[in-house]
C-alpha cells in the first residue's frame, strides 16, 4: 500500500532539507560576484533536476503502462508528471528571481538550461488539458502515456538543441554539473538535491495514497448502495479499487 | 497482404482525396502568403535577410504545417476511415507511414509555392542556384521531422475534444529543436553577404531529431489506434 | 454442416469508465447461424458488435471468434469479418468505385469483385459520382458492398436495413441475408422481423443479458418487453451519462 511509512519518510525529508538549507545559509561561502542572492541556487537547481527526473520517470511509467496495460502505471506516471509541473513553476519563479538579482533581468534567453526548461515546461503544461479533453478513460490513459513517452524522449534532445544554439558561453555562475563548485558549496548543494528528491518521493507517495483511498471510499459507498459521487469528467486516472 | 501494398493503397487514397477536394495544400499555401503580408506590416520591413529572413520563413512554414496537421485525420475521424482501416488485415503502423509520407509530400508541395513567394515578396538578397540547393536540403530534413511530429500529434489530437488547440500546444514546443536547427542552418544562406556554408552541426541535429522521433513515433503509433 | 462454433463468448465484459456497457455476456454461435441482438438504445448492442469486430478489447472474460482468441489473435481474424454499422465507413468525397477500390487494395483482393458487387446492388451507372451526392439508401448499398467485398465468413450487421426501401432491401438480401451462408450477428428493433431471421435471439438491457434462447422458443412479446419499461440502472454508480457512447 502507498500509505505505509509515510511518517518516517516525511520526517527524513524535513530533516535533510532543513540541514541542507541551514548549511547553505550559514556555512557555505558567499559567491564572490553575487553575494547572498546566489543562495537561491540551492533551491533552484535541485528543484530543476528533480522536476526533469520526474518527467523522465513519468515517461518510463508510461512505457510500463503501454506494455502491461496495468492502469496503476498510468496513475504513477500521472502523479509524477503532475508534481513535476508544479515543481516546474517553482523552478521558473526561482530562476526569474535569481536572474533578476544576478543579471538584472527576469528571464535570460542566453542561459540555455533555463530556456530548455521553459520549453519542456510549456510542453508538459498541455498534459493535463490533453487528458481532460478525452472522455473515454481507457483512451485517455493510453493517449496520455503516448504523450508522456514522446515528451520524455524530447527532454534530452531539447537540451542538446538549445545548448548547441549557444556557441558563446554566457558567464555561467551556475555550474549544474557541480564539478567546479568549491567544497563548501558542494555539500549543501548535494544535500539539497537529496532533500528535494526525497520531497518529490514523499509528495508522490502522499498523492498515490490519496488516490487509492479515494477509490476505496468510492467502492465502499457503492457497496453500501448509495448513489456514490459520480466520477464525472476528470483528467485524473481512475483507479478501480477491489 | 504486404505492408508495402497497404502503404501504397493508403497513400493513393490520401492523394485522391486531396485531388478530389483540394483543401490542405491550397489552404497551407495561401496561409503562408498571407502570413508574409502580416510579417511585412508586423515587422514594418519591406525586405528581410539573414537570421530575420530565416525566422520569418520558418515560423510561417511551421504554422502552415500546424494547419495541415490539423486536417490530416479529419476525414478518417468523421467518416469512419479509422474503423475501415482497422478491419483490414494489415499492420497498423502502415497508417503512420502512409500519413507521414502524405503529409511530407504536402509540405514539399506547399514549399514549392511558399518559398518562391517568400523570395519574391520579402527576401532582400536574391537566391542563386547554390543557395537554392542548400535551402532545399535543409527544407527536406526539416520536413521529415515536421511530418513525423505532425502525424503523431495529429493522431493524438484528433480524438480529443479540443483538437485545434491541443495539436499546436504539443507540436510547437516539440518542434523547437527543428526550428532552432533549420533557422540557424538557413540564416547564412539567406544573408546579404552571400551564401555561407551549411553548418554541419545543425544538419546533424536535424538528422538526429528525424531519426529519434521517427523511430519513437513508429513504435508508439499503434497505441493511438486500438480501443 | 459441422457444428463448429464461430463465436464463443464467456463472461465478456466491456466498460466505459465505470459504466458497464456489456456485462458478463456468455454465448456460443455455431457457424452459418444467425444471432439477432435486441435491446433499447444504449443496451450494449453496438458495443458487442465492435468487440466482435476486434475494434474494442474486452475488459474481462474471453472471446473466441472464428477459432481465435480476441484480442491476442485479433490479427488473424481481421479480414474475415464484414462490419456494417450506422456509419458507412466510406469517404464522402470519393466515389463508390474509388472507395471500394481502396478497401479492395487494403484487403488484397482483385478489383473485378467490385464491378460484380456494384452490378448486384444496381449502382454501376452512378459508381463514379462522389458519395455526398448519393441518397442515404444508396450510400447504405455501397456500404453493404464494402462489408462483403472480401467475402467474409462472419458478418456483423447493425440494423442493416434501416435506410433501405423494400426494393433495395431485396437487392442486398443475397449479400447479407440468410441465403449468403455466412455466420451473422445482427441487431434489430423489429421483434417479428428479427425473430424470423434468427437462429438464436439475445436480448440486452443495460448491458446485461435479459434473454438468450433459440429463436423458436421466443415470441415477439418477450422481445417487446425488453423495450417496455425503463432499463434497470447499469451496474455502477450513477455515472451513466447521456451522450456517452452506447
Amino acid at each position: 500500500m502507498y500509505g505505509t511509512r509515510l511518517r518516517l519518510l516525511s520526517t527524513l525529508t524535513a530533516a535533510v532539507l532543513i540541514t541542507a538549507y541551514a548549511l547553505a545559509a550559514f556555512t557555505a561561502p558567499l559567491d564572490a560576484d553575487q553575494g547572498f542572492s546566489q543562495k537561491i541556487f540551492y533551491v533552484h537547481v535541485p528543484m530543476a533536476i528533480v522536476a526533469l527526473c520526474g518527467f523522465v520517470f513519468g515517461g518510463i511509467m508510461a512505457i510500463q503502462h503501454l506494455r502491461t496495460r496495468d492502469p496503476s502505471y498510468d496513475l504513477k506516471s500521472y502523479v509524477a508528471i503532475h508534481l513535476s509541473v508544479v515543481l516546474g513553476v517553482g523552478v521558473l519563479l526561482t530562476g526569474g528571481i535569481w536572474a533578476r538579482a544576478a543579471w538584472g533581468v527576469w528571464f535570460e534567453w542566453r542561459e540555455p538550461t533555463l530556456v530548455s526548461f521553459l520549453i519542456v515546461f510549456l510542453l508538459y503544461c498541455t498534459y493535463q488539458p490533453l487528458r481532460f479533453s478525452i472522455e473515454d478513460p481507457d483512451r485517455q490513459a493510453r493517449y496520455a502515456s503516448v504523450f508522456a513517452i514522446t515528451a520524455g524522449a524530447f527532454v534530452p534532445l531539447n537540451f542538446l538543441a538549445v545548448r548547441l544554439a549557444q556557441p558563446y558561453i554566457h558567464p555561467r555562475v551556475l555550474n549544474d554539473t557541480g564539478g567546479a563548485l568549491p567544497t563548501g558549496m558542494k555539500i549543501p548543494f548535494y544535500l539539497a538535491l537529496v532533500g528535494m528528491a526525497l520531497l518529490f518521493v514523499t509528495l508522490w507517495k502522499y498523492e498515490m495514497a490519496h488516490k487509492h483511498s479515494r477509490a476505496q471510499l468510492r467502492a465502499l459507498r457503492r457497496k453500501l448502495g448509495g448513489e456514490a459521487a459520480g466520477a464525472g469528467r476528470t483528467a485524473a486516472p481512475q483507479v478501480h479499487a477491489p | 497482404m504486404s505492408s508495402g501494398a497497404a502503404i501504397a493503397a493508403l497513400l493513393r487514397k490520401e492523394l485522391l482525396l486531396e485531388r478530389r477536394v483540394p483543401q490542405v495544400i491550397p489552404g497551407m499555401a495561401l496561409f503562408s502568403v498571407v502570413t508574409y503580408v502580416v510579417f511585412r506590416f508586423g515587422l514594418d520591413r519591406t525586405s528581410v535577410e539573414g537570421s530575420l529572413a530565416a525566422g520569418v520563413l520558418w515560423v510561417t512554414l511551421l504554422f502552415a504545417a500546424m494547419l495541415g496537421a490539423n486536417r490530416l485525420y479529419v476525414t478518417d475521424h468523421e467518416e469512419g476511415g479509422f474503423d475501415g482501416f482497422l478491419l483490414a488485415p494489415v499492420d497498423r503502423t502502415t497508417l503512420f507511414v502512409a500519413k507521414a509520407l502524405a503529409f511530407g509530400l504536402f509540405l514539399v508541395l506547399v514549399e514549392i509555392v511558399a518559398v518562391p513567394a517568400f523570395a519574391v515578396l520579402l527576401l532582400g538578397p536574391g537566391l542563386g542556384a547554390a543557395e537554392v540547393g542548400r535551402l532545399a536540403a535543409v527544407l527536406a530534413l526539416a520536413d521529415v521531422g515536421i511530418a513525423v511530429i505532425g502525424t503523431l500529434v495529429g493522431a493524438l489530437a484528433i480524438q480529443t475534444r479540443a483538437r485545434d488547440l491541443i495539436l499546436p500546444l504539443i507540436a510547437l514546443p516539440m518542434l523547437v529543436p527543428v526550428i532552432i536547427s533549420a533557422a540557424k542552418a538557413t540564416a547564412p544562406v539567406l544573408a546579404a553577404s552571400g551564401a555561407g556554408g551549411l553548418p554541419g552541426r545543425w544538419i546533424a541535429l536535424l538528422c538526429l531529431y528525424d531519426l529519434v522521433f521517427g523511430l519513437l513515433a513508429y513504435a508508439v503509433f499503434d497505441f493511438l489506434l486500438e480501443d | 454442416m459441422a457444428a463448429t462454433p464461430a463465436i464463443e463468448l464467456a463472461g465478456l465484459t466491456r466498460r466505459y469508465g465505470e459504466r458497464v456497457a456489456l456485462d458478463e455476456l456468455t454465448l456460443t454461435l455455431e457457424e452459418g447461424r444467425t444471432l439477432v441482438v435486441f435491446g433499447p438504445n444504449g443496451a450494449g448492442k453496438t458495443t458487442l458488435l465492435r468487440v466482435l469486430a476486434t475494434l474494442l478489447r474486452p475488459h474481462a472474460g474471453t472471446a473466441r471468434i472464428l477459432g481465435r482468441d480476441i484480442p491476442q489473435e485479433s490479427w488473424a481474424v481481421r479480414g474475415k469479418i464484414g462490419l456494417l454499422t450506422h456509419e458507412p465507413l466510406l469517404y464522402r468525397d470519393l466515389s463508390a468505385r474509388d472507395n471500394l477500390r481502396f478497401h479492395a487494395r487494403l484487403h488484397g483482393i482483385g478489383l473485378d469483385r467490385i464491378e460484380e458487387l456494384l452490378d448486384a446492388v444496381r449502382l454501376p451507372g452512378r459508381a463514379d459520382d462522389p458519395l455526398h451526392a448519393y441518397s442515404r439508401g444508396m450510400v447504405q448499398r455501397v456500404a453493404v458492398c464494402r462489408a462483403v467485398l472480401h467475402d467474409p465468413p462472419l458478418l456483423l450487421l447493425d440494423e442493416p436495413r434501416a435506410n433501405l426501401d423494400p426494393a433495395a432491401a431485396e437487392l442486398v438480401e443475397p449479400l447479407i441475408g440468410a441465403a449468403s451462408g455466412r455466420t451473422r450477428v445482427l441487431t434489430s428493433h423489429d421483434p417479428a422481423g428479427g425473430l424470423a431471421e434468427a437462429d438464436l435471439a439475445l436480448g440486452l438491457r443495460g448491458g446485461r443479458t435479459a434473454l438468450l434462447a433459440g429463436a423458436a422458443e421466443v415470441d415477439a412479446a418477450a422481445i417487446g418487453a425488453l423495450y417496455a419499461d425503463a432499463p434497470p440502472p447499469a451496474r455502477t454508480a450513477g455515472t451513466a451519462r447521456t451522450g456517452a457512447r452506447p
